[in-house]
């Protein structure tokens, strides 16, 4: 018996496919190409010179604090997105009530709303709460953009929700809260997990806000990369992006499995 | 009490990112008004408004900033339309493709615009691959893609990033709806074009429509993206509002609130009439 070659319309969407991946990876290579270079200058295609120097400089730096204040941001904005995303996306999800329609509006404008016009908009008040500069101050001006991803993937999660399971665990008797750890947030943890990674690259990729908000206390990488991308040396400034970068990635693949079969409902970023 | 009321759920959400969000709208427009009185201003006027329609920079800059929305939009929706419907039989097979496909959907857009230099620029590796190929003499030989007057590299980041977006949303329609509408179509004497017309791109609007506006909206008000691709005149309308906002000049902050202003009226009247028109068109075609 022999295995079937692939018919002709197998191997062109296979040539599609490769095709959009290289489209997509192609534009990030030279910038993996300067980071390990030592001098990588027109008209070369391929450095002439490797070296690690930029990655001596980057992982001796200030980027260690960065790295540490953006995973900090990132992670408190996604915890309280979910914390407030759940109840909510229940809410918009499974109940019609009056002035749902509000409610709605008031969680989806912050998408449309360019953030510059929130920077500006509250600089003034956060300082005079003695909330700029803080790390505190940051979470909360993050939450504006991110918490509505949560909240629109948890309400897509809740449209489809079975709540018949939570009346049989009361039937049985178990308490609110054991209804909540043990039925509810169990059936909508992949939901979680896509919300929870929205919430946390959209804060992962805030640059105005932080700079306006965290007025050069909250150092976060996107304020350090551009910093460092307007001194000029392009191996740093590659080799910075790929640290910027790498977090997402990863979290993006351990991910991934929740994210593709959710089809990435959530939004643009 | 067995389930809590809706409005209860609701409002955490409403508590933790209403009040800012208000606070940062009102204080915008209140600050666009020239009233501020932190900084000695205590008068309504629409002294800002007046003194901003007068500046060339302002016109020039809105029709940048309204270009880079448009052109990001439309190209992102047809290379994601047209990749969708390349890919819609390789889709379910290859876990792979589908992985790499997305990879950009998480990069941050500064990432994107970095590398958009990196790629794009005179001296940069499509003008390095040209030089090799024999193509070009000098990296003066390489037409300018960034800092450009089209905002060639600006659009084409954002190309780059919210293509594949569309393409998942197209797809996640294609792969939920199936093939039987088309194939009816077909067996009704209609032919691939008419299909393509009259069936496909239908049910494609409903979650093409919305996403378009997200990405418009996105392009339209991004920052960094032409901070680092754009020139420096005009600017974009983004970058406008941080420049005379953060002005040493006291008195032009109210110029920069009254930027902030009409782009956010502008992509919020913007994105409700198209979806009102998307929305009569598909009544039209369903009649």
């Amino acid at each position: 018996m022999t295995v079937p070659a692939p018919g002709r319309a197998v191997l062109s969407n296979r040539l599609i496919a490769s095709t959009i991946a290289v489209l997509l990876l192609l534009p990030l290579l030279p910038v993996v190409l300067a980071a390990f270079s030592r001098s990588y200058v027109f008209p070369q295609v391929i450095p002439a010179e490797w070296s690690l120097r930029a990655w001596r400089i980057v992982l001796g730096g200030g980027t260690g604090p960065a790295l540490w204040w953006s995973i900090a941001v990132a992670g408190a904005v996604a915890a309280i997105a979910l914390v407030v995303a759940v109840p909510a996306g229940r809410a918009l999800g499974m109940h019609s009530f009056p002035g749902k329609g509000a409610v709605e509006l008031m969680v989806l404008a912050p998408l449309l709303v360019p953030v510059v016009a929130v920077a500006v908009g509250l600089d003034i008040t956060f300082l005079k709460l003695g909330l700029s500069g803080t790390f505190a101050g940051v979470v909360l001006v993050h939450l504006i953009p991110a918490a509505p991803y949560a909240v629109l993937v948890m309400a897509g999660v809740f449209a489809n929700y079975n709540a018949s399971f939570e009346d049989q665990a009361r039937a049985l008797g178990a308490g609110r809260w054991s209804v909540l750890r043990l039925v509810t947030l169990p059936a909508v943890r992949p939901g979680l997990i896509v919300a929870g990674f929205f919430a946390f690259i959209v804060s992962w990729s805030q640059y105005v806000l932080t700079l306006q908000i965290g007025g050069g206390k909250v150092v976060t990488l996107p304020v350090l990369l551009l910093a460092t991308a307007s001194g000029g040396d392009a191996a740093v400034t590659g080799a910075l992006t790929i640290v910027y970068a790498l977090p997402v990635l990863s979290l993006f693949a351990a991910a991934s499995g929740h994210l593709l079969r959710a089809g990435f409902r959530g939004g643009a970023m | 009490m067995r389930a809590p009321r809706p409005w209860l759920l609701v409002l955490p959400v409403l508590v933790v990112v209403g009040p800012l969000f208000l606070a940062a709208v009102v204080f915008a427009v209140l600050q666009s008004f020239t009233y501020f009185p932190l900084i000695g201003l205590d008068t309504i006027s629409a002294e800002a408004y007046r003194s901003l329609f007068t500046d060339t920079e302002f016109w020039r800059g809105l029709l940048l900033s309204l270009w880079i929305g448009g052109a990001a939009a439309g190209l992102s929706v047809a290379v994601g339309v047209c990749a969708a419907l390349a890919l819609r039989g390789a889709w379910g097979g290859s876990r792979v493709v589908a992985f790499l496909s997305q990879i950009n959907l998480p990069l941050p857009h500064l990432v994107g615009a970095l590398a958009m230099i990196h790629l794009l620029s005179q001296s940069g590796f499509l003008a390095r691959l040209s030089h090799a190929a024999n193509l070009i003499d000098s990296s003066a030989g390489f037409p300018a893609l960034v800092n450009d007057p089209w905002a060639l590299g600006i659009i084409a980041e954002f190309v780059w990033k919210d293509a594949p977006f569309i393409m998942v949303i197209a797809l996640g329609v294609l792969g939920s709806v199936g093939r039987d509408y088309e194939a009816v179509a077909g067996s009704l004497g209609a032919s691939r074009g008419q299909q393509l017309r009259h069936v496909t791109i239908p049910l494609l609007v409903p979650a093409v429509a919305p996403a378009a506006v997200i990405v418009f909206a996105f392009a339209f008000g991004s920052f960094e993206v032409p901070l680092l691709l754009g020139q420096s005149f005009p600017h974009a309308l983004p970058l406008l509002a941080f420049r005379l906002h953060t002005n040493v000049d006291l008195a032009a902050r109210p110029e920069g609130m009254a930027v902030a202003v009409v782009m956010t009226l502008l992509v919020i009247g913007l994105a409700a009439l198209y979806l009102s028109l998307v929305r009569r068109h598909l009544r039209r075609e369903a009649r």
